[in-house]
């Protein structure tokens, strides 16, 4: 009898270890999906339970977001106002892929279930899929939810409002930034080949795609690029279409200027004017860097304050070092780092915008009151604005204060070798229209580049390539139909 | 327990057979728990219509066969598929030559090499990587700007890079290269298990008959070795069909270029993107249905050959 009952021991035991470590394991994968820090809001966890009364607000401050971006922001100009009870928790997840989105969504439709820390209290989004959660119930009214007063609004650009607000009129998210794009060259090849680096010289030949035609032609006898890859140019010609990707019947419509874009890139690549690289690749971002050969680069704000000048480093820069926290060091960092210095923009042939992140009030949020705040902060705040431009040289969301930089003599980006870019920015901000805008852009956007790489290498002929699209978007977006 | 109690009393002898099935429960658990509920569920969901449209969940709505249709008849299936069986043969046939002659040399008694253990775990290295990270190596090795490219830059051998992953066959080879590398040292074991339970004394017996080594090899090994040999290709032929992880990493998801290099797996990974449960279900079952008829085929014609 005892030997079964051992036996009966060892083989629930053993049962009983075999599941105890699956659920260890599915227990230990959601902890990696969560931030590191759920250890600690075990303790703010028990402080809770201790007061029952809803008032308080809750102990973390959840925000999900693709990159570190906003966060930089976030812990320059906002960490100290945070309360010290309060923790804040990042969940970054990258969009390649709709990863990032896959990602909120889950946690958007579990919002009802989380508890009161697992609840996101603020997200992010991009310009090519805002329209999804602006046009959702899981977004909270700026206005009316949040608190924020038409007032406060009223300084920043009336675009930035018009794609967030849904078919109701209701605000649904709020931006620090307004992103018209540019054109960045680089001075040294621009004085080489045409004969001058003045920004308004370079313009003048620039100045519509004939022109910039001839130019590519003019660098690629000068032994450099145009551009760096097929879809540099992108985003001016998609952004300059007359008709959404997706008509009210859920077709899929390819506008002429997309394809005017697959016309141009094949004959750059045909004739060497690029590079054959990818967006966002590793040989992409070293030809904006000290080896690279190429002219140019089609960007927005973001893209040049952000993307371009750490590209452009030899060496990156120290962790957490900006212009305002150490001025002496960040120059000493940068002059004559890499190619820092050598940069210029100009408007380019067409006027454009790229991309842009707002800030969305997730519904269910407990902490409704420090949303408010982190909005109020750099979304309406001139001054906060202010100084983030002249930190990071971003273009921020307030039309006054960007006006008051863009009217300074004295200002110069040192980056750009002393260009006032604020000017040229806040000349092409009023002229962005975002009114083709879908909730289908980023997939269909995706699917079209990746579709035509294949043309521009050569492996597909043009209709092959549109074929591969049609059937990439339908897989991604089942809804939609074609032809 | 009355009963059970009154059966020891008159057979006295203790039977064991119950705890072979109490030692099971376990496996059959976790089985169930993970392997037939989801398989069933999968079939239950593909006759369905069911998708995210953005954050608006879409059905479920029973929609018959209609899944099956349209993944028969808009013909991508075929395509992949051939893409899959291309990259795996590739991988598979140089792995298994590769695999058999080591395998022969390592058991050779008369070769008698030195360090066999060494080399042993040597070709099963590249195994313990994971094959993610694997490809991510690949990726960067063979980029435009690689490393495979300087040196055959530097070297005057080419001028231009070669764009592998822009290229149909290269980003197959080196797919079906990666596979090759990571499994010839599990096959290589393998088939070294199999060919040590060979009776030496039929080598010895063939040597004496003044057999050659190819002929030993012909006529002894390989017919012995069958068992052995066909539980390789079937596993080796169920993984190929699940090929996914490699190409995956390797392009970016993309399948490049024209979707050549695209596996079955990774386009039922594509109708993820909107959670199209399915659409990916009915792919699924399709592919549960042609793997299943696979290794029972391979299984029929090895057990047919056991009788005669």
């Amino acid at each position: 009898m005892k030997k079964k009952l051992l036996s009966v021991c060892l083989a629930t035991s053993m049962a009983a270890t075999l599941f105890a470590g699956c659920g260890g394991n599915t227990a230990d994968n959601d902890k990696n999906n969560e931030p590191k820090e759920s250890k600690d809001s075990q303790s703010t966890k028990e402080d809770k339970k201790d007061d029952t009364s809803k008032d308080e607000e809750g102990k973390v401050f959840r925000i999900y977001c693709w990159n570190d971006e906003f966060k930089g922001l976030f812990d320059t100009y906002f960490a100290s106002e945070v309360p010290s009870d309060v923790k804040v928790e990042w969940v970054s997840t990258p969009s390649k892929d709709n990863a990032y989105q896959q990602k909120l969504d889950q946690g958007l439709l579990d919002q009802d279930k989380a508890s009161d820390d697992d609840k996101i209290d603020m997200f992010l989004i991009e310009a090519d899929y805002a329209l999804k959660y602006v046009d959702s119930d899981y977004t909270l009214d700026v206005i009316n939810d949040i608190g924020l007063t038409e007032d406060e609004l009223s300084d920043q650009y009336q675009y930035t409002k018009d794609i967030v607000t849904d078919s109701d009129g209701k605000l649904k998210a709020v931006s620090w930034q307004a992103t018209p794009g540019l054109f960045a060259y680089r001075r040294s090849i621009a004085k080489e080949v045409l004969g001058t680096d003045d920004p308004e010289e370079v313009q003048k030949q620039l100045s519509d795609w004939d022109k910039f035609d001839e130019v590519a032609k003019k660098m690629s006898d000068g032994g450099y690029k145009m551009l760096s890859g097929y879809d540099d140019s992108y985003r001016v010609f998609s952004n300059n279409v007359t008709k959404p990707w997706v008509d009210e019947n859920d077709n899929i419509v390819i506008d002429d200027n997309i394809m005017k874009w697959v016309d141009q890139t094949k004959e750059y690549t045909d004739n060497g004017y690029n590079n054959k690289t990818s967006l966002w690749a590793t040989e992409w971002s070293a030809d904006q860097g000290p080896t690279g050969k190429v002219f140019g680069f089609f960007y927005s704000t973001w893209g040049i304050n952000f993307t371009l000048l750490g590209n452009s480093l030899e060496t990156p820069l120290p962790e957490g070092l900006t212009k305002t926290s150490d001025p002496d060091a960040y120059k000493a960092a940068t002059e004559g780092n890499g190619i820092y210095g050598d940069w210029a923009v100009c408007e380019g042939p067409q006027a454009y915008y790229w991309g842009g992140s707002w800030l969305c009030a997730a519904k269910g949020t407990d902490n409704p009151t420090l949303v408010k705040q982190v909005m109020e902060k750099f979304t309406c705040d001139k001054d906060t604005m202010k100084t983030i431009t002249l930190d990071t040289e971003d273009y921020t969301n307030s039309q006054s204060a960007m006006k008051e930089l863009a009217d300074d003599p004295d200002y110069g980006s040192a980056f750009l070798s002393g260009q006032n870019h604020i000017a040229l920015f806040s000349s092409a901000a009023p002229k962005i229209d975002m009114s083709n805008c879908t909730p289908y852009d980023q997939g269909l956007n995706e699917a079209f580049q990746s579709a035509f790489k294949d043309y521009f290498n050569g492996t597909v002929t043009k209709d092959e390539a549109l074929e591969n699209f049609y059937k990439a978007a339908v897989v991604k977006y089942p809804n939609l139909k074609y032809k | 327990m009355t009963k059970t109690s009154g059966n020891r009393k008159k057979s006295k002898c203790v039977k064991y057979t119950k705890w072979g099935y109490i030692f099971l429960i376990p496996f059959f658990l976790t089985y169930t728990i993970f392997s037939f509920i989801p398989l069933v569920t999968t079939i239950y969901n593909s006759f369905f219509e069911n998708y995210m449209l953005g954050l608006q969940q879409i059905g479920p709505r029973f929609v018959g066969l209609d899944n099956y249709k349209a993944i028969i008849s808009n013909g991508d299936m075929v395509a992949y598929a051939k893409n899959t069986i291309i990259m795996w043969l590739m991988g598979f046939i140089p792995q298994i030559i590769v695999s058999l002659l080591l395998a022969a040399w390592f058991t050779d008694i008369r070769l008698r090499l030195k360090a066999a253990g060494f080399f042993k775990t040597v070709i099963y290295l590249p195994n313990l990587i994971m094959a993610s990270a694997f490809a991510m190596l690949f990726y960067s090795i063979f980029s435009d700007q690689g490393p495979v490219n300087q040196i055959l830059m530097n070297a005057g051998i080419i001028e231009q890079p070669i764009r592998f992953l822009s290229n149909v066959w290269t980003t197959r080879g080196l797919v079906a290269l990666m596979n090759f590398m990571m499994w010839f040292g599990n096959t290589t074991i393998l088939l070294m298990a199999g060919m040590m339970g060979i009776d030496t004394a039929l080598f010895e017996a063939a040597q004496v008959d003044g057999a050659k080594p190819f002929q030993t090899f012909t006529k002894i090994t390989l017919p012995l070795l069958k068992p052995i040999l066909m539980y390789v290709l079937i596993t080796s032929m169920i993984g190929g069909i699940q090929m996914f992880d490699v190409p995956q990493i390797l392009t970016d998801g993309s399948g490049a270029p024209n979707n050549t290099s695209m596996t079955l797996i990774m386009y039922l990974n594509k109708h993820l993107y909107s959670k199209n449960y399915g659409m990916a279900g009915a792919l699924s079952v399709i592919l549960f249905i042609v793997t299943g008829i696979l290794s029972l085929a391979v299984y029929k014609s090895l057990a047919a050959q056991r009788k005669a």
